[in-house]
């Protein structure tokens, strides 16, 4: 294994151990956060995969990555998390 | 080994604390507030060095230019979603962790 590739499993070891947060977390955004700490973590992975395997096409999966991974936070709040805004009540058993 | 590799290794490694530390606060920090805190800083510096290395590391500067966009994406990405989960906990009364709680 060469020094690109050491590097990437050092970062995958820190994304994997934040994946505990999914187990404990105690709301589902916090279990949601760890989606997060993949998306930011998993495109430093293709880019350093990229440059290590000489494949350029792991820089473009990684864009589409980093664009999902917004579009996942964004449509769990929208649609999945959210209370009643005028009385404070919480609407769905998801929390 | 020229001189902009060895730099461009060099930020690499730079990447990992920040990474490590990021995953650190989600796993040890009280509340969500904190957690997002720890999340899309210190996570998104760590991405800014593996930008910054691989750049360096990168033959043309098309592929820099691409990977800089890409940096900005995520940076743009993450404080949006950021904004949007502290908003919904907000109105969902959750309360922030005040030191007073120990």
């Amino acid at each position: 294994m060469n020094f690109y590739l050491w590097v990437a499993v050092f970062i995958l070891i820190s994304v994997v151990a934040g994946l505990i947060r999914i187990l404990k977390g105690p709301t589902a955004a916090d279990s949601m956060l760890a989606a997060q700490l993949f998306g930011t973590g998993g495109v430093a992975i293709l880019l350093i995969l990229a440059q290590a395997m000489q494949m350029p096409a792991l820089v473009d999966v990684a864009l589409v990555y980093a664009l999902l991974a917004a579009i996942t936070m964004a449509v769990f709040v929208r649609r999945q998390w959210r209370g009643s805004e005028k009385t404070g009540e919480i609407t769905d058993e998801s929390i | 080994m020229s001189l902009s590799e060895m730099l461009g290794s060099f930020l690499l490694l730079l990447a990992i604390p920040f990474f490590w530390s990021g995953s650190l606060g989600l796993l040890r920090f009280p509340d969500i507030y904190t957690r997002l805190h720890a999340l899309t800083k210190a996570d998104n510096l760590g991405l800014g060095f593996v930008v910054a290395g691989s750049i360096l590391l990168s033959e043309e500067w098309t592929v820099g230019v691409k990977l800089l966009l890409i940096w900005l994406a995520v940076l743009t990405a993450s404080t949006i979603s950021c904004f949007l989960i502290a908003n919904a906990a907000r109105k969902r009364k959750i309360k922030p962790w005040m030191n007073s709680q120990i």
